[in-house]
């Protein structure tokens, strides 16, 4: 017993639990509706219904409105997702939807919905088809990427009750948010880039095509007439186009510059000016040298990099939202007179009197005033198990209340809660972080100067040394300035970013910063939180001693929403709970069976001293649980805490790849130990509070290192802020995952390491990027101040390069990690 | 070689009406949810 609960962190403890339902059930029986595994078949309790089984009468009720409806198709063509919420039908809290509903012209109303729960395509073919049968509806569609519903209808604000009702029947959880908090400005950035793509690619296909008419003309002998046709409509073509399209980059460079720095769009804003400007003095001039294609070709290949790295950041960006859109934001209010009201946590005065469901989030900082339960204070303080609180305890917003109703003095609310507080210091870390310097900056930073002096002696050389005519002098001097036009330079990083991130999207990782790749490839220690990024976020059984008792302890902890209890309950599968049992909360569970009372809880709950245990189970480090019937010896259910799958192999090839692990927790010495000795991490350090874990970072940061920080909960946020780069898994809390720079999904913790991998190789391609951009200028610079350059010439070089980089980028698409 | 003339011409109209057709179908949002929409082409009702 003893063993197993010391070595029970490793997987074959994990794998040595029988029926661990829960998780996936190969072969076995899954509920209708839900998907969800189903306990054995001797489970009378379950609802049956047209000879299918349900795991639950919410389940069962709501297949047969889909059947009733005619939609049954719906089962057939829906593919579950593991990892989303499962589609059963729960009570949730009542929103005032009142307040969100915006009424518009004609009588027609408009509400916004975040949509939690939803699978695949079928769900929004479900949603939409079930509303379609409404007869005041007007429009509701799901947005499938922001997972939003909008609802749109004519008549009462009451509809919507109904119409809410009517999807959260189906399993689906809606809850409404403002739309105005939400951005809407990152919407706009992306279609201004799209329109401003359209125009360029407009530009660039015409002026291409007269161009190529222009080159073919000089092999032909092109008549001039036709030739400065050819130079007009171009010149008329591009200048709109690129006064419209760059302005992206324009704006940036200018804002840059005013700012007193330089950044790559400098000389890409300078390049393109200078070709189009120095174009357009030859067209009136009737000359030969224009390179109008050029500027429009560069806007629209720089153009499309940037939609790309946009679209893939917005898509992260919808997902922190659509969670930070499901965060509770009302809270129950009671009034002087007893009554209660449902009111923005923003709103609530200090010294008011508010009541928190069990299940609910606490929306407020203050005192407990009446009732007894234990609160899950996990996401600010780490700590797994919950806290027992009774009057005159402290409870903070954003915890979770478990057991029983408690009544809340608050003391402060909105802005002034630890939670708040807490996000300003993640903000205040994040803005220390701001000063990191991209390798393009680095590399325009000299290139740009080194490039305008040239010009500049060329322009000297020609005109006072050779004694040229000015206009000739001139002339050349801008060739330089367009054969150096830094169209690779500009391509080779977005290019690498474009590609690596794509490819880790599809991998399911989330790059949520542009720079994160390149801080990413410079990291050289790990810093691992423990709880729930480590370890799974839930405890698990670590064995069972005896199928009697498990099978009594589970139908007793059926009642109970204590995370132990809810452990029992995932490796057993849904089992009929125990009725009439009575929850203690924070101590246990209480049920009058046929030979008596029967209790589960905590060792003092069932009245244990150290004489009645049996030699060997006296270690409490781990979570536990007693199960005392009369006439029957206690039985003791340990629990561990189990590692991500592939957590040991994790560390050992980030150390293999020569990075420093090392295991920051608040958790208890013991347990920390424990977990570091698995997994062969040598540094951990134990029991630290947020503060000292940002401290941590900081001395590692100071010694010189560059520190990749791997943390989930609220109290790891302010140093994955701190950190120079920082990671979280997607069970995180909504905090860590937006102040995190990548979040990846799934439970294995095996993304860490392909994530450097892949980071590693992709500075490796820009550096080899930069190096053809820059070695093709150093080659075509000489001729060029030589005045050898021709059109021929130059277009060759610069889309030569260009291809040459664009090519070199790709090879990262090739070979997975291993 | 006045042909030339009357194919930019007709050349640049073409041209232009894509344009004008991608920036309406980007005005009336239809590219707020691609994800949406590759899957709704699935279900025809």
């Amino acid at each position: 017993m003893n063993a197993t609960s010391l070595t029970g962190i490793s997987l074959d403890a994990a794998r040595g639990v029988p029926a661990k339902a829960s998780s996936s059930a190969p072969g076995g029986a899954v509920c209708a509706h839900c998907g969800e595994p189903l306990a054995s078949a001797a489970d009378a309790d379950l609802a049956t219904a047209q000879g299918r089984r349900f795991c639950c009468p919410g389940c069962a009720a709501a297949y047969a409105t889909i059947q009733s409806l005619g939609l049954g198709r719906y089962y057939t063509q829906r593919v579950l997702d593991a990892t989303r919420r499962p589609l059963r039908p729960e009570p949730t809290e009542r929103f005032d939807l009142a307040r969100y509903i915006r009424p518009g012209a004609n009588g027609v109303q408009t509400l916004e919905l975040a949509v939690d729960g939803l699978q695949c395509g079928a769900c929004v073919w479900l949603i939409e088809s079930v509303l379609a049968r409404e007869p005041e509806l007007v429009s509701g569609r799901v947005n499938m990427t922001t997972r939003r519903l909008r609802l749109v209808w004519r008549g009462e604000a009451e509809t919507a009750e109904r119409l809410v009702g009517r999807i959260e029947h189906l399993g689906y959880r809606l809850v409404p948010f403002n739309q105005a908090c939400l951005a809407a400005a990152s919407e706009n950035a992306s279609r201004t880039l799209l329109r401003a793509l359209a125009v360029a690619g407009f530009a660039a296909g015409n002026v291409m095509l007269l161009a190529f008419g222009v080159w073919v003309g000089f092999a032909q002998h092109m008549g001039p007439a036709t030739r400065v046709l050819m130079d007009w409509l171009s010149a008329l073509i591009a200048l709109p186009a690129v006064a419209y399209a760059g302005m992206p980059f324009f704006r940036s460079a200018a804002s840059a510059l005013r700012a007193g720095r330089t950044n790559m769009d400098v000389p890409i804003s300078l390049g393109v000016l200078v070709v189009v400007g120095q174009s357009f003095v030859e067209t009136l001039h009737g000359g030969a040298h224009t390179y109008f294609e050029s500027a429009v070709m560069l806007l629209f290949f720089l153009l499309l990099g940037r939609v790309l790295d946009q679209r893939v950041r917005q898509e992260a960006r919808a997902t922190a939202e659509h969670l930070l859109a499901l965060r509770t934001s009302e809270v129950t209010l009671l009034q002087p007179d007893g009554t209660m009201r449902r009111v923005p946590q923003e709103s609530l005065p200090p010294g008011s009197l508010i009541f928190v469901a069990p299940g609910e989030r606490i929306g407020a900082d203050g005192v407990v005033e009446q009732g007894a339960s234990s609160v899950d204070a996990s996401l600010v303080t780490g700590e797994a198990l919950p806290q027992s609180v009774g009057v005159g305890s402290n409870v903070f917003a954003g915890t979770v209340n478990l057991e029983a109703p408690l009544r809340v003095r608050v003391k402060a609310a909105g802005s002034s809660t630890l939670l708040a507080e807490c996000v300003r210091l993640i903000e205040a870390a994040e803005n220390a972080r701001g000063r990191f310097v991209i390798l393009a900056d680095r590399v325009a930073r000299h290139y740009a100067p080194a490039v305008h002096g040239l010009a500049l002696i060329t322009l000297g050389v020609w005109w006072l040394g050779l004694q040229a005519p000015f206009g000739q002098s001139l002339l050349i001097a801008a060739s330089v300035l367009i054969i150096t036009c830094p169209c690779a330079l500009a391509l080779a990083v977005p290019a690498v970013q474009v590609i690596a991130t794509g490819r880790l999207f599809r991998q399911g990782i989330l790059l949520k910063s542009p720079t994160a790749l390149e801080r990413l490839a410079e990291v050289d220690t790990v810093v691992f939180d423990k709880t729930g990024t480590l370890t799974e976020p839930n405890f698990m059984l670590a064995s069972v001693p005896d199928p009697e008792a498990f099978r009594l302890a589970c139908s007793l902890a059926g009642i109970s929403r204590h995370p132990l209890a809810r452990a029992l309950l995932a490796a057993s599968g849904p089992v009929p709970p125990a009725l009439g049992a009575i929850e203690h909360p924070g101590s246990g569970i209480a049920w009058a069976g046929p030979e008596g009372e029967v209790r589960l809880g905590s060792r003092s709950f069932c009245g244990l001293t150290g004489s009645d245990l049996v030699g060997g189970e006296e270690s409490s480090d781990t979570p536990e649980l007693w199960l005392c019937c009369p006439n029957h010896k206690p039985v003791r259910f340990a629990f561990v805490e189990q590692l991500r799958p592939e957590a040991a192999e994790t560390v050992h090839n980030l150390a293999a790849k020569g990075l420093a692990v090392e295991l920051a927790s608040g958790d208890r010495a013991e347990s920390v130990r424990a977990v570091a000795a698995a997994l062969g991490i040598g540094s951990a350090h134990a029991g630290i509070t947020p503060v000292e874990k940002i401290a941590l970072v900081k001395t590692l940061q100071q010694a010189g290192h560059r520190v990749l920080m791997v943390g989930d909960g609220l109290n790891d946020g302010p140093s994955l802020a701190a950190a120079d780069i920082s990671a979280s898994p997607a069970s995180a809390t909504e905090i860590a995952q937006n102040v995190a720079d990548l979040v990846f999904q799934g439970r294995s913790l095996r993304p860490i390491a392909e994530v450097v991998d892949l980071a590693r190789r992709a500075r490796a391609v820009m550096r080899q990027n930069l190096g053809i951009a820059l070695f093709y200028n150093a080659a075509m610079v000489p001729l060029a101040m030589a005045g050898y350059v021709t059109p021929w010439l130059a277009a060759a070089a610069m889309s030569a390069s260009s291809l040459a980089v664009m090519l070199n980028s790709l090879r990262l698409q090739r070979g997975i990690g291993r | 070689m006045t042909v030339l003339i009357y194919l930019i011409g007709i050349s640049l109209a073409l041209g232009a009406g894509g344009l004008a057709l991608f920036l309406w179908s980007l005005r009336s949002g239809q590219y707020d949810d691609l994800d949406g929409a590759a899957n709704r082409i699935l279900f025809d009702d």
